[in-house]
Order: structure tokens, then C-alpha cells, then sequence
């Protein structure tokens, strides 16, 4: 199968280092504490956030720093096919913990001990990349719920498919079956949060298809930053400061 | 970053799901014209160089592309622009001519441009309300033959080519310039394109004129209408059907085969009639007769085909594969119930995907027209027996009347005996031996055009020597101190083996073998590999040579010369004088050889017992070694097979064969192939220990009961038992079937060696170990290392094995298993081409070598047929019929076939022939039709 035209083009039209559109939102959910909406092209995915509040089970509760609890979930109509799938399944219990893992590296859990922060990501539409769209949008809604963080927590996929490093495989190409790299990163202080690769890559392809990344990873911090300094933009304004 | 201005979704409803995917509109796309004012445009390649004002720019409909596409190949077809939307649908109705599409836009002589308008934010439309997806398409075509001549502006002409009625109307109507292909050729002027032009006539299609048959309804229907697809579908899932590939007998073409998983059997299919117009190849639907017709099929159908060739004299099979494949004849004419009873027979009900490609052969002799330069229709008879005759029109018959040319197919109807074509090119008189040559190459898909210049920028500069930088190499040895010789065939100039051996203090013996370093010089991704990827081997023809590499490369960087350093890729094994291997150490190398030996001076230093110098104390070392090493091979099961290859000397001058002769076999070839065994096996055993998986490995399977049935006929019939049940038992049984005759083991083996399989390369991925036995070597673990500069396989395992050494890394296509499969199948395609070629080579040679010279001479029969039989000529290795009874009168009833005594005798009995019996034979070349030579064989 061919996925990259020899005249550069992916089968959406896309160029191999081009990024699907993505669009975000905040506020999505009143009743949360922060809440965002996060597109990359197709897939759409919600995030909610509770907390810092009391830890519900006291044997749980850490003394040092907060417990941060996370849970990812797939909407019965997010895919082709509908069909009702058990909550806690294998493949959305390890997406909570990807999740989870990534979001306490940024949140700063030592200033909020004895608490308990839940985040609460569900996916609307999939079209690959759900993983990346989950942890953008948590971080967006960690940032609304304003929960102090090292840095914005971003993450993008890559791919490698006919000899061409591809940034953010949509469900197509995703399931063509070639090594796909997760990554997450925090922006600003050049760390890797999360790194996750299915299928096998010689080492030299791997580091650049995984700094193509790397590139979406920052790309999306960017954009991310922008949609929260428009957010505060419109919060002073609202206020009549 | 994201440059994609607005994007709409495309849904496409699948069988009940709703997908729906991203389509982005870009503004990037550009025009790829040359002459393109628009500053917006910046394109990176102008493939459409149009120069002067009053050139035009093509834009093809789909169904130009899939009927023209040999057309669109002439290199008078240029500044032509592909939509997208016209790729794909290509690719979706034809992959054979999309591939060769991509072949013509990738090639840089040519002035082919994809235009991505799918993706183009102006010429992207979307389906209307009920606008069916082929309406849609050829809107999109014409939206964008429309953007292309507003934006180049009113200097050049943009013109839409399509064949399809109502597009061409609809175009018009918009004020877009369209035209059909026959049209636009015609307006041309060049006669020669007209040929190439396919013209069809089906009900949408615009006729130019109407040279179909007058009188459909007088016409009768010879073959019976395809099922349609639906039908086909349903009876296949409901076992009515069996599908499968249909292969054709290749020595009778009325007979075919069609392997099906369905009912785990092969089905015969007798006649044309029941092949239902499906040629070799074919991916075909085929209903079972009930059983009790399995058996008379034949005799009825083939009565129906006016035309039944006879078979010709070709060289002796060296394998199952290339052997003709029924004794039908004989068992039906001697008892009404054959063997073959019980194999299903049926017919072809549908085609559900054709192979047709473009054949080689020549016109079927003909009167000339009386009036010439008009368009004249004759009959195209393929070179190769598989395929029917093609009915083509030509408006230049006698320039093609004895010439030949390439056809290619376009249509069969149910109402035409035969299938129309259209010319391709020709290739040159018929007959003469470079035209010959080149049809042998062509039909063989044989690549022998020289190499690219992007190819040979990858070789080293030439002259090379061994540099500095290699010999500080830690991971080269320096072996130049060592007394290295090579042992080839006189005049060999690609030496990729050298051998030496040298006593141990302690009594043993230190061998190695050192072959050329080839993948030091082809690196993985490179030009120069792809182009040997898909070369796959060399090809040896009687009179010349097709590299897989560069001249300089297989005949100076790479050859092991005498008194050269060369670099080595070395096996080197320490040996007892019993020939036990101790140890075994691979190493890349660099060597000097002392000498370059032919294999009859190597024997002549072995046997003049005068020499006494280092190097003839070597040769004689390593032939005792050699001798226990052969003996300890045959203990273990080892076939010995007996081929009859033979020998031509050419004149250097004419090319013309001189003198033809049987190869002699001396010690000193099985010397040198000994160790180049044992290296192999050495060598398959390492890489296999670090590559479980994706090893590339060669077997040879076992032959099956039905493949070894006619040896064991005939062997019965001389009161003879083989033993067939393992490669031990048949080798001890050939060893014990000898008769006063001195020739008559050797005969036995070569039957027995027609029976065999073909051995072929695998992914050790890809079969278990015990499938990966070696049968005629009796070896569990084969593969091929000693001739890099002529197999590709070779260069694989070297690098494989340079892997499992940590010299190098393990390229990523070997991580691959499905494309080292692929590689694999390709090796096998490439190499079993390579052994037709040059096997039609010398056959086409022996024709040539006999035309001036008739010739008596010795001769053995090998089968009986019910109106003669075969013989197999051992001076020049070469089979063929010789008839009893004249064609006209078949069988005539004085003649027949004692089935159980393979004889056939005269009804009175004063005269009989078995098998195996001595006749004397004549051979004399006749032209029973004019520029058709062949070789007769007839009793004298």
C-alpha cells in the first residue's frame, strides 16, 4: 500500500511533516473545575479535571504530595463501529496510566499534599493519535482548573511508513501497521515524559522519526500556550480589568 | 507549519460502516510547466519543457490510459499531464498498467507530470446529488483541464484526450478543447503511431469509424459468454466454482491446469473451447464436469482446435519444472482407463483477473493485399506454444511480415476464435540471430539495457587498488602471504572464488575460500543494489554475458586476478587429513593470488606427477580432501544427477557457433565444487544461528510420488526397481542400475534428474526447519555465498553475514521478513528466467549450427509415443520427436504401443522400438514455412 504519493502527498493530502488541524477549547464542562476540548483533525477528545480536593479513599492519600488519579474512557459512538465496550479494559487501563504518569512529571504535586487531583479524559471521535489528543487535552484542562505545573505536559506520534518518517499518523495510517512512537514532552524544559514505541525501528531511523515528534510536540505546546493566553485575555476582559 | 488553507471531509460508505476521512486542500500544488508565468507557481521540476508556442498539453481520461498505455510508452507521447484522480482510478482497475504509468511520470526522458488535482484547493470538486463517482471523476477531469489552460494562459494549448462519448460532449459544450486518441494521433501524421492505437469498440466509446464485422447476428458464438462477476462470486462461496491460476501446458497448449486450494487438486482443462478464452496466467473461476466425463474430455475437444501443432526438438530438461509434463497419448491409446481418470477436469466459467501482457512472435505467412498502405488484419502467432494466435490490424504489413514484433492483447469476444491486439514495436528480422537473441531476452524479462549513469556513479573510480584505509581495517585480515589460487573455466574473466591450503604443524590442513568482497562495493540503498535487486542474476547466453554489475566491477574491482590484492569475504576451516572440519573462522580478507587456473590446467598439474612445486602439492591436498568430503556426501544421500550440457565454440568474428560438444566434467571441477559446498553450508548454518528468522537460505524439496511416476515406468519396463523412498535409497538404486551398456547409468540419472523440483531460495522465517532440507545435496541447511558478482543472493548472505560477524549492521529491509519473502520470490523469478534464456539460447544455436550442416548420428529413445517417439541425442543434448507415421494420418492403426514394455511395435511385429533402445538418427534443418527453420530428426 501506498501511503506516501511519489509527489510527496499522504492520503489525506496531508506532506509527510505536516501535522493534522488541531483546535482546542476551554470550558468545555461547567460543572468541572477545568475542563478543555481537543481536535486533531478527526479525533476529539474532552478533558475534565476535579481537584485539588479531599482524597476520597484515606488510604490512599499520600502525605508529601497529591494523588493524582486519572481515567481514560472511549465513547461508544467514537468509532465506526458502535458497540458497547466493559469500562476498564486492558487497553484503556494502560491509557490511564500513560496519562497519569505523564501529567504527575508536570504537575507540581509536593505543593498540594493530602489532596487528591482526578482527571477525567474521555474520547468524542477517534481517528488515531487518541493517546497524544488525551494528554494535550488534560494539560489544557490542569491549566483552566489552574493546578500549578512545571510546564505544558505535550505530546504528538510519529510513524514510519514506506521509508518516510510521517508526524501524526492518522487511523489510517496507524493502521497500516509500521512502528508508531508516542511521545510526550514538556516544552519549555526540553524533557521526554513519555515514550512509547509499537513495532521495530533500526536506531538511526528511530532518533529522527522520533525528533519529527519531538517538532509536533513542540508545535502543539505552542499553539496550546496561545489558546491560554487568549483564554486569560478574554477572562481580564470579561472582568473589566 | 500547517499549510492546508480549508479542508472538507470526503465520506466513502464502505460495506455498513460510515468512514470518514480528512481531505486537505492545499495551495502548493503547482503546474510543473515550464513556460508557467504565475508568479504563485514555484515549481521545483518542470517536467513539461513545452518549447515552442504552438505545443500542446495533454490531459488523459482514464480510460486513454488503460487502453493506450502502449501508446503513451512511444516516446512520441510527451507533455502529458496525469491527474491524480486519473492515477487512481488506474490503480484501482489495472496495477499492471499503473505501475508502468508510475514507470513513464518517474522517468526523466520523459515529459510525464502528476498533477495531485485532488488536493489542489481549486480543481478539488465535490459529488453532486446523485452524481454517480465515475460522473464525478470525469467532471474533476475536466475542471482541471480547465484550470490548467486558464492558468498557462491562451500560448499554449491544453487539450483533453478521452474516448469516453459523453465526456468529450459534455467538454465541448464547456468550451474545453477535447479530442478522441485516434483523433489526436491521426492529426499527428505519423502512420506507424496509428498501429499502436487500440481501438475498441463497446457502446459507450466514441467509433471512429466502423470497421467492425457487418453482420453481428451471422456471427456464431464459438465461446461461451463469462459468468457474470456476481455469479461467479455467489457459486464460489457456495463451492460451485473453484477459483485458481490457470497455467497452460507448456508443450501443449490445449492443455491447462488450474491449481485450486478449493478442492486441494489441479484441474485440467481440455481444449480452448473449455479454456474460455483465459490465457496463462489468468486468476480463473472454473466448474467441475461430473466425474464420469473426468477422462474423455481430451479426446473430444482437442478435435475442435484446427490447428495442432507438433512438438519441437528443444534441449533435455534439467528439472521436473521445464519437462513436458503428459504421457496422456500413450496411456489413453493403450487402455481406456488411464491413471489420469481420477483428476478433475472442467472448464472456465470466468476471469477474475487477466495477466495479459505483451507476447513476442511474428506474423502468420500471408498474401499481400493487393492494395498496399491500407489497413490490413492478419494473425500474430506467439513465439511461445502457451499462448493463441492474435488477430491485430496493421497498416504497415509488409514491413512486419517477416519481422518480429511485439503484440499486445486488448480483447477477446465470445464471437472471435482468436484474441485482437494491437502492435507494440519490432524487433528485427526473423531468423537472424541478434533478433533471436533479443526475443529469447525479451520474453525471459530479461533486462539488458546497460546501466544507468546513476548506477555506475556508485562504482569506485577506476583503476582501484586496495587502499590503506582497508588494510587498517581491524575487521579486514591481511591473508596476502597465503599461496591463494582460482580454479574456472577457461576464459572465465569474473573470478569470485579463490581457494588455498596449507599443511599445520600438527598434520592438519588449513582451507580456505575466499570470495570476492562484492558487498564492500555495493552498499544497501544505493543505485547500483536496487538495480542488482531487480537484476537478481546474471544471465549466460552462448554468445554473450548480461551483468548483474557494472563491467568494471564483476571483471576487475571484484575479480579474484592472479597477482592482484583483492579484497575477500573468507571461510577458513581447519581440517584433519580425514577431512573432519575442527574449526571454522569467517573474516573479510585481503588476498594476492598467486595464479588463475582453468580447470584443465589444474588437472594437468594434478596428474603430471613430474611437478612437485608448492602450488601442485596444494591442488593435491585439497583434491584428497575434496575426495573424502564428495564420498562422505554421497554416504549420507547425495543425488549424483547427470545433465547433458554442452559446449559451443563461437566464432569470434561472426558469432556463429563452429563446433558443438558435451561439457567435460574433471576432477578438478569436483574439487572446487566441493569446498565451495562446504562453504555454503558453513556459511548457512552461521547466519541461520543468528538470524533464525529472516535468513535467507536455498532448499530443495523433496520430489513427490507423481514426479518420479514416469522414471519409475520406464525403469519398470527394463525390469529395473528404483527405490524412491529417500535421496539415500534412489542414489544407491541409480548407483546399481548398470547394464552392459556403458551409457546407460548415465541415461537413468538423466532421467531421474528431469524428475526433480527446482531448488529455490526462502526466508527461513517463512517454513520450518525440517523444509529447509536440501534434497539433492542431501544437506539440512543450504544457501548460496560463492558467486556474489553474479547472484544476488550471494550478496544478501554476505551481508547477513557480515551482520552475524558485528562487522556491519543488518540493513533494515532484512528486519523485513515480507520483503525479504518478496526478495526471495523475485531471486527465484530472476533465476529461473536466467536458465530459460539460456537455455533457448543454445537451443536457437543448435538450430544454427545445424543449418548448414545435416547430420547423422547416434541417438537413444526416452518415450514412446502412440505415432513415434522421443529421442534424446547425447552428443549434442538435445530431445525431440521422430515420427513413425506420417502427421496426416494419426496413429493409421500399423503402429502401436505396448504400455507396460514401453515399446511400440508394428502391428505384424517385424518391427519394434522400446525405450532406451540405440537408433541412428538424421538432422537437417527444414523451413516448412519460409523464415520458420526448425531441426527435424528422422529415422534412418
Amino acid at each position: 500500500m501506498e501511503y506516501v504519493s511519489p509527489e510527496g502527498l499522504r492520503l489525506d493530502g496531508r506532506r509527510p511533516m505536516e501535522m493534522r488541524q488541531i483546535r482546542a477549547e476551554l470550558g468545555a464542562i461547567a460543572k468541572a473545575d477545568g475542563s478543555a476540548l481537543f481536535e486533531m483533525g478527526n479525533t476529539k477528545v474532552t478533558a475534565a479535571v476535579y481537584g485539588p480536593r479531599e482524597v476520597e479513599n484515606k488510604s490512599q492519600q499520600l502525605n508529601d504530595r497529591a494523588l493524582v488519579r486519572c481515567e481514560y474512557g472511549m465513547a461508544n459512538f467514537s468509532t465506526g463501529d458502535r458497540m458497547r465496550k466493559p469500562k476498564g479494559d486492558r487497553r484503556s487501563t494502560e491509557i490511564s496510566l500513560v496519562i497519569r504518569q505523564t501529567l504527575e512529571a508536570c504537575i507540581m504535586t509536593h505543593l498540594m499534599p493530602r489532596s487528591q487531583i482526578d482527571v477525567f479524559v474521555q474520547v468524542l471521535q477517534a481517528d488515531g493519535g487518541t493517546r497524544s489528543a488525551c494528554i494535550n487535552a488534560a494539560t489544557l484542562a490542569l491549566a483552566d482548573a489552574g493546578i500549578p505545573m512545571r510546564d505544558l505536559a505535550t505530546s504528538c506520534s510519529a510513524g514510519y511508513l514506506n521509508s518516510t518518517p510521517l508526524l501524526d499518523l492518522n487511523y489510517v495510517e496507524d493502521s497500516a501497521g509500521g512502528p508508531d512512537v508516542t511521545v510526550g514532552i514538556l516544552s519549555k524544559m526540553d524533557k521526554v515524559t513519555l515514550l512509547q514505541m509499537d513495532g521495530k525501528l533500526p536506531m538511526e531511523t528511530f532518533e529522527t522519526v522520533m525528533q519529527l515528534a519531538v517538532d509536533g510536540c513542540k508545535a502543539i505546546a505552542k499553539y496550546i500556550r496561545e489558546v491560554l493566553q487568549e483564554n486569560t485575555k478574554q477572562l481580564e476582559y470579561r472582568r473589566g480589568l | 507549519m500547517l499549510q492546508s488553507k480549508s479542508f472538507s471531509r470526503k465520506t466513502k460508505q464502505g460495506k455498513y460502516l460510515k468512514v470518514v476521512r480528512e481531505h486537505y486542500l492545499r495551495d502548493d500544488i503547482y503546474c510543473g510547466a515550464s513556460i508557467c508565468k504565475d508568479k504563485d507557481c514555484k515549481n521545483q521540476e518542470t517536467r513539461l519543457n513545452l518549447t515552442t508556442p504552438s505545443s500542446t498539453l495533454l490531459i488523459l481520461d482514464t480510460n486513454v490510459v488503460l487502453n493506450q498505455i502502449d501508446l503513451l510508452e512511444n516516446p512520441a507521447m510527451d507533455d502529458v499531464v496525469i491527474l491524480s484522480v486519473v492515477l487512481n482510478e488506474v490503480k484501482n482497475q489495472n496495477l499492471s498498467v499503473y505501475n508502468r504509468l508510475r514507470a513513464l511520470c518517474s522517468n526523466n526522458l520523459r515529459r510525464f507530470f502528476v498533477f495531485s488535482n485532488e488536493h489542489h484547493k481549486d480543481t478539488y470538486i465535490k459529488a453532486m446529488e446523485g452524481e454517480s463517482p465515475n460522473d464525478r471523476n470525469d467532471r474533476a477531469i475536466r475542471v482541471a483541464t480547465d484550470w490548467y489552460q486558464k492558468h498557462l494562459g491562451a500560448s499554449v494549448r491544453v487539450l483533453l484526450l478521452t474516448n469516453d462519448r459523453e465526456n468529450k460532449k459534455k467538454a465541448t459544450a464547456e468550451g474545453i478543447a477535447a479530442e478522441t486518441i485516434e483523433a489526436y494521433v491521426r492529426s499527428l501524421d505519423r502512420p506507424d503511431l496509428l498501429d499502436l492505437v487500440v481501438v475498441r469498440q463497446s457502446s459507450g466509446d466514441v467509433n471512429m469509424e466502423d470497421v467492425e464485422d457487418h453482420r453481428p447476428s451471422k456471427r456464431k458464438a464459438i465461446y461461451t459468454e463469462h459468468k457474470p462477476m456476481s455469479e461467479i462470486t455467489s457459486g464460489l462461496h457456495r463451492g460451485i466454482f473453484h477459483q485458481g491460476k490457470l497455467r497452460v501446458n507448456r508443450y501443449n497448449p490445449f492443455e491447462a491446469y488450474v491449481g485450486s486450494e478449493s478442492i486441494g487438486d489441479e484441474i485440467i482443462i481440455h481444449g480452448r473451447s473449455n479454456m474460455n478464452r483465459a490465457f496463462d496466467g489468468d486468476i480463473v473461476a472454473v466448474e467441475l464436469f461430473p466425474k464420469e466425463q473426468w477422462h474423455d474430455g481430451k479426446s473430444s475437444s482437442i478435435a475442435e482446435d484446427e490447428d495442432e501443432e507438433d512438438e519441437d526438438v528443444h534441449l533435455v530438461p534439467n528439472s521436473s519444472d521445464d519437462a513436458p509434463r503428459n504421457t496422456k497419448v500413450v496411456q489413453e491409446a493403450s487402455n481406456g482407463m488411464s491413471s489420469d481418470s481420477s483428476r478433475p477436469t472442467g472448464r472456465v466459467v470466468g476471469i477474475i483477473k487477466r495477466n495479459w501482457q505483451s507476447y513476442c512472435g511474428s506474423l502468420e505467412p500471408m498474401d499481400m493485399p493487393a492494395a498496399t498502405g491500407g489497413v490490413a488484419h492478419a494473425l500474430f502467432v506467439t513465439k511461445d506454444r502457451r499462448f493463441p494466435k492474435i488477430r491485430i490490424q496493421t497498416r504497415q504489413l509488409d514491413n512486419l511480415l517477416h519481422k518480429r514484433i511485439i503484440v499486445a492483447v486488448d480483447s477477446w469476444d465470445c464471437l472471435s476464435r482468436y484474441p485482437s491486439g494491437h502492435y507494440v514495436r519490432t524487433i528485427g528480422d526473423i531468423g537472424d540471430r541478434e533478433t533471436e537473441s533479443e526475443v529469447v531476452l525479451i520474453e525471459n524479462d530479461i533486462d539488458s539495457r546497460p546501466f544507468s549513469a546513476q548506477v555506475l556513479s556508485c562504482l569506485p573510480p577506476i583503476p582501484w587498488s586496495v587502499s590503506s584505509v582497508d588494510l587498517e581495517n581491524p575487521n579486514r585480515q591481511d591473508l596476502r602471504h597465503l599461496r591463494v589460487f582460482s580454479v574456472d573455466p577457461p576464459g572465465c574473466r569474473d573470478i569470485d572464488d579463490a581457494l588455498h591450503c596449507t599443511p599445520l604443524p600438527n598434520g592438519h590442513f588449513e582451507v580456505g575460500v575466499h570470495i570476492a568482497d562484492v558487498t564492500n562495493f555495493v552498499h544497501p540503498g544505493t543505485p547500483l543494489d536496487d538495480e542488482a535487486t531487480q537484476r537478481g542474476t546474471s544471465v549466460y547466453l552462448v554468445e554473450r554475458r548480461i551483468d548483474m554489475l557494472p563491467k568494471p566491477l564483476t571483471e576487475d574491482i571484484c575479480s579474484l586476478r592472479s597477482d592482484v590484492e583483492r579484497l575477500a569475504f573468507s571461510v577458513i576451516w581447519e581440517m584433519t587429513p580425514e577431512a573432519e572440519i575442527i574449526s571454522t573462522r569467517y573474516t573479510k580478507s585481503v588476498i594476492k593470488s598467486c595464479a588463475a587456473l582453468s580447470y584443465i590446467e589444474a588437472q594437468a598439474r594434478m596428474d603430471d606427477s613430474r611437478l612437485m612445486d608448492s602450488l601442485t602439492t596444494d591442488l593435491r591436498n585439497m583434491n584428497a580432501l575434496a575426495k573424502i568430503m564428495r564420498l562422505r556426501r554421497i554416504e549420507k544421500g547425495a543425488l549424483t544427477l547427470a545433465s547433458a550440457e554442452v559446449k559451443f565454440q563461437i566464432d569470434t568474428e561472426t558469432h556463429d557457433p563452429l563446433d558443438i560438444g558435451m561439457y567435460q566434467i574433471r576432477e578438478a571441477n569436483q574439487m572446487v565444487e566441493e569446498f565451495m559446498l562446504a562453504a555454503n553450508i558453513s556459511v548457512a548454518e552461521k547466519i541461520l544461528k543468528h538470524f533464525p528468522v529472516f535468513s535467507l537460505l536455498r532448499r530443495h524439496p523433496s520430489p513427490t510420488k507423481e514426479m518420479l511416476e514416469p522414471l519409475l515406468r520406464t525403469t519398470a519396463a527394463l525390469g529395473l526397481g528404483l527405490d524412491v523412498s529417500s535421496s539415500k535409497a534412489l542414489a544407491d538404486s541409480l548407483d546399481q542400475a548398470v547394464a552392459d551398456d556403458p551409457y546407460f547409468n548415465k541415461l537413468i540419472r538423466i532421467l531421474a534428474t528431469r524428475c526433480m523440483t527446482q531448488a529455490v531460495y526462502f526466508c527461513s522465517g517463512d517454513l520450518t526447519p525440517p523444509e529447509f532440507l536440501h534434497y539433492g545435496l542431501a544437506a539440512a541447511l543450504y544457501t548460496h555465498f560463492t558467486s556474489p558478482i553474479r547472484r544476488y543472493a550471494d550478496v544478501i548472505v554476505h551481508r547477513l553475514l557480515a551482520a552475524a560477524l558485528g562487522i556491519y549492521k543488518l540493513p533494515p529491509i532484512f528486519q523485513d521478513r515480507p520483503q525479504l519473502t518478496s526478495i526471495a520470490d523475485n531471486l527465484n523469478y530472476r533465476h529461473r528466467n536466467a536458465q530459460m534464456a539460456g537455455r533457448a539460447s543454445v537451443e536457437l544455436h543448435t538450430l544454427i549450427y545445424f543449418r548448414n550442416r545435416p547430420t547423422d548420428t547416434e541417438a537413444r529413445i526416452v518415450k514412446i509415443r502412440s505415432n513415434g517417439f522421443i529421442v534424446f541425442v547425447p552428443k549434442y543434448g538435445i530431445e525431440g520427436p521422430v515420427y513413425l507415421t506420417s502427421k496426416g494420418d494419426k496413429g493409421g492403426g500399423e503402429w502401436f504401443v505396448d504400455e507396460e514394455h514401453q515399446k511400440v511395435k508394428k502391428m505384424d511385429g517385424s518391427i519394434s522400438y522400446s525405450v532406451l533402445q540405440a537408433v541412428k538418427i538424421h538432422m537437417e534443418v527444414v523451413e516448412p514455412q519460409p523464415n520458420r527453420p526448425k531441426l527435424q530428426l528422422t529415422l534412418i
